[in-house]
């Protein structure tokens, strides 16, 4: 697709750093952020890097802007190569474009580019050298960024200050020089006319900052998780690490298990003795709980799953993002049973859906799924500060007596869950098709009613408790466009650019099952379009299932080759 | 507490899906009368097992039950124990499931030692798929796919005793349900060992295995001396794969291996379940508050 010039009043920049893992691109990211921040800037940050542990061509960017954008753009405005890959490597991506200036070494920037306007080189290696080390160049770049931003200098020396206190008053020392050398330079820079006025807010300053991980690993920890078992796999890991770095504050134990099918028993086995539990994986680690969450469906126990997504089949891109992994949560697992899936669209959405889906999941009995992808967890924004005060955890688990039977054919369809110790009673679950004490049974009429109970009931329960979708855009719409999950961002930003007064954005942050307002809404648009971030348009399919509205292939927006959707590519789409 | 506390058949009308004559009848009498002499309550007992006949056994006997997947006992089984300490979990199942498919779970968790007990009933051939081998089948075992025309089985027979010492589990015994005493016992011994035990229990299927039967079994075991020394783990090793006559008893013991939930840490401060606890608003708004840099 040809990407789309954005002509409108500038108010946000893109800085975009490349090179090499382990060259420093994420301090430097996360200096620039931060600072950018506690100055008052909004801030989003993303990221896209190759599956290896150096070398490869790895990419941030850092938009800063008046207002909060949250959406990847091909737009870059300023590059920052840390080495010959970076300016080829954003170019083929039609990510150079004739107006982004170029800060940089002369080593990093390729000769066909030197001659243009808008480089300004900088030898950010021989200043570090000066102070002593290469390791300080990093700190010179950044303060180069931030001063064409006019970031406040303070808070540069703050971060730098609390950043490498642990590694004593040397290091800080030379640190701050550096900062200041960069400072130098940015001054020097924006005297020769390369500098952003972008309008602060104050409120933005006591903002947090937080990703997509973060904001899944916090929204467990207000759930009550206090259990987490998991193999690790990219882009899942990060909610482990976090909850395995916060285990002790919490009470959470922490189980790297030897594999996935480990992983996803022993949560059942956790909320089976009434611990609140997840699972974090991604689409291959998935596959290997397909047997679990069966197993979850016919015990009518509990799971919550994090089902990171990137791209398949198989190992696929291992860092890339995709949303390719609907259409395997909703089919997996053997036999009929009821279940429900979350889509974080928003880092709000992100921590209160995984909160949410304990409750939700405890409510039921269910196993409930919070899909995210890598481009979600990986990039960062700020974010006001999370409201905890009305928050407390549903109580469902009773206290079992000695009549107690654990699938108790009940009116509402949810049977009492007691868990052992808890009372006189027993607590007897089974994989095996049950009676209601949990015993083995080939009482076919038993059996239907065990399914009605499991899947019918259970599922209009779920129905009735579905969040519908979230309608923005144009007030009256005779489009509306269908996005899911983490391309909320990207679907506002490109259908404001676009001027578009006639489309309106219907967005899904619970995927299934459906709320029931859904088919009464695209049934009143005369024209249905979906954007999806994989081949199939796995979304469609659901929405065509459960409501019998079918997007037409032609207003489908696809892309699977690894990258989030670019506003540019979706502005495009609105307005071909 | 009594023995048939524990008994479920005189309180509900139960069919008991075993062979007569089979082995498992014994260790169901057994494990009640274990549980009941280590004055437990049925209410603090969970019964976790895989599939396949042994693994029916927590039907058979009045405990809390978790009744999962084939091979996949030990990791609900630890979890288990993990999110309530206060529990005693068993798990309970066959040598297909807890040798076989679930090979790689009893691997980890020896090594990650939770408090709880894995008995195996080692019968040394699949019953309810109908004859096949099992990981423990002798070499030369004749059965449906391995003819005896054609040498029986071929594949070296697992070794759970050897594989569990090598790993450095916290306790590893063997049992013959042909001697339902010293099976108690055992099982008495394993049950109260503080960290992982496995028990491998000889129990003949008497519809399958025409091989290692009830005869075979008493000809081809003897028990360990009272002057042997468990905690000898060379001595432990030799004695695991001694391949003549078949050593019975506690044959190893690392008493000080600290459990699962002891090295998880929750449990150091506030000994209640995780079932009970609340989550801490206070620490999480503080946890929060502190995110305002990307460091």
């Amino acid at each position: 697709m040809r990407p789309v010039v954005l002509a409108r009043m500038r108010r946000d920049v893109s800085v975009v750093l490349a090179g090499a893992a382990g060259q420093g691109i994420e301090t430097v990211g996360g200096m620039l952020s931060t600072v950018l921040k506690d100055s008052g800037n909004n801030v989003f940050t993303t990221r896209e890097f190759m599956s290896r542990i150096r070398g490869g061509t790895n990419t941030l960017q850092v938009r800063v802007s008046s207002h909060r954008v949250a959406a990847y753009c091909l737009r870059t405005d300023i590059a920052v190569p840390l080495d010959r890959t970076a300016i080829p490597h954003l170019a083929k991506y039609s990510r150079l474009q004739e107006s982004t200036a170029i800060v940089g070494e002369a080593e990093a920037v390729p000769e066909e580019y030197q001659r243009r306007d808008r480089v300004h080189l900088v030898e950010f290696t021989q200043m570090a050298r000066e102070l002593g080390s290469k390791v300080y160049s990093n700190t010179i770049a950044a303060g180069v960024i931030l001063t064409l931003f006019n970031a406040d200098r303070d808070a540069g020396r703050a971060y730098l200050t609390e950043r490498f206190a642990a590694k004593g008053p040397e290091v800080v020392q030379k640190n701050l020089e550096a900062y200041e050398r960069g400072v130098m330079v940015g001054k020097r820079l924006t005297s020769e006319g390369l500098i952003f006025q972008i309008d602060r807010e104050e409120s933005v300053k006591e903002e947090l900052i937080l990703s997509g991980t973060d904001a899944v690993s916090l929204g467990a920890i207000a759930g009550g998780c206090n259990f987490v078992s998991s193999y690790p796999m990219s882009p899942s890991t990060g909610v482990l690490t976090f909850l395995a770095q916060r285990s002790q504050e919490f009470g959470i134990v922490v189980d790297q298990a030897e594999d996935e099918i480990a992983a996803i028993n022993k949560g059942i086995g956790a909320w089976y003795a009434g611990a609140r539990a997840i699972v974090t994986t991604s689409g291959g680690g998935f596959a290997l709980m397909n047997e679990g969450l069966s197993l979850a469906g016919m015990t009518e126990t509990p799971i919550v799953i994090h089902l990171a997504q990137r791209p398949g089949p198989a190992t696929g891109l291992p860092t890339r993002t995709e949303q390719g992994d609907l259409k395997h949560f909703l089919n997996a697992g053997h036999g009929e049973f009821a279940r429900a899936a979350f889509a974080p669209g928003t880092l709000h959405d992100a921590f209160h859906l995984t909160r949410r889906a304990f409750d939700l999941a405890d409510r039921y009995q269910v196993p409930v799924a919070i899909l995210t992808d890598q481009f979600l967890l990986d990039s960062s924004w700020n974010v006001p500060m999370i409201d905890l005060s009305d928050m407390s955890t549903e109580k469902h688990l009773v206290e079992t007596d000695d009549a107690y039977r654990r699938y108790r054919l009940t009116h509402d369809g949810v049977s009492p869950r007691g868990v052992p110790g808890h009372g006189a009673g027993l607590v007897v679950v089974d994989s095996d098709e049950h009676d209601e004490d949990g015993h083995i049974t080939e009482d076919l009429r038993v059996r239907s009613e065990m399914v009605r109970k499991r899947l019918h009931r259970k599922m209009e329960l779920l129905r009735r408790d579905s969040l519908p979708p979230e309608v923005s855009g144009a007030k009256k719409p005779d489009r509306l466009i269908i996005a899911w999950g983490s391309n909320y961002h990207v679907m506002r930003e490109a259908l404001e650019i676009s001027g578009r007064t006639d489309t309106g954005l219907l967005h899904f942050r619970q995927v299934y099952p459906l709320h029931e307002s859904v088919a009464g809404m695209l049934g009143d648009a005369d024209e249905v379009m979906i954007a999806e971030n994989n081949a199939t348009s796995q979304f469609a399919a659901v929405i065509h299932l459960e409501t019998g509205v079918r997007v037409p292939d032609s207003n489908r927006l696809l892309k699977y080759d690894g990258m989030p959707f670019s506003v540019e590519e979706v502005v495009g789409f609105l307005n071909r | 507490m009594e023995s048939k506390e524990f008994d479920i058949m005189d309180r509900v009308n139960y069919d008991i899906a075993w062979c007569p004559g089979c082995g498992n009848y014994q260790i169901r009498t057994v494990m009640m009368q274990a549980l009941a002499e280590l004055g437990l309550r049925p209410q603090e007992v969970v019964l976790v097992s895989g599939i396949g006949q042994a693994a029916k056994m927590p039907h058979y006997i009045r405990v809390n039950v978790f009744n999962g997947l084939h091979g996949r006992s030990l990791p609900p089984a630890a979890a288990i124990k993990a999110s309530n300490p206060h529990l005693t979990v068993i798990a309970e199942s066959g040598d297909g499931c807890m040798y076989g498919e679930g090979g790689n779970h009893l691997v980890h968790t020896i090594l990650r030692n939770p408090d709880i007990t894995a008995i195996v009933h080692d019968n040394m051939v699949y019953g309810l798929t109908k004859g096949q081998a099992s990981p423990t089948s002798r070499r030369g075992t004749p059965s449906p796919l391995h003819p005896a025309d054609r040498q029986g089985v071929t594949s070296e027979p697992l070794n759970p005793l050897a594989l569990a010492i090598s790993l450095n589990a916290s306790f590893v015994a063997r049992a013959f349900i042909g001697d339902q005493e010293q099976t108690k016992d055992i099982l008495k011994k394993a049950i109260r060992h503080r960290g992982f035990a496995l028990v491998d229990v000889f129990q003949p299927c008497v519809t399958y295995n025409k091989v290692n039967t009830f005869r075979w079994f008493k000809d081809n075991t003897y028990y360990l001396p009272d002057s042997y020394d468990p905690t000898d783990r060379v001595s432990a090793f030799q004695k695991a794969i001694e391949r003549e006559r078949l050593p019975l008893g506690v044959l190893y013991v690392s008493p000080d291996r600290p459990t699962f939930e002891e090295e998880s840490g929750v449990y150091d401060t506030d000994r209640r379940p995780l079932f009970q606890r609340e989550v801490d608003w206070k620490k999480l708004e503080a946890l929060i508050c502190s995110m305002k840099s990307a460091t």
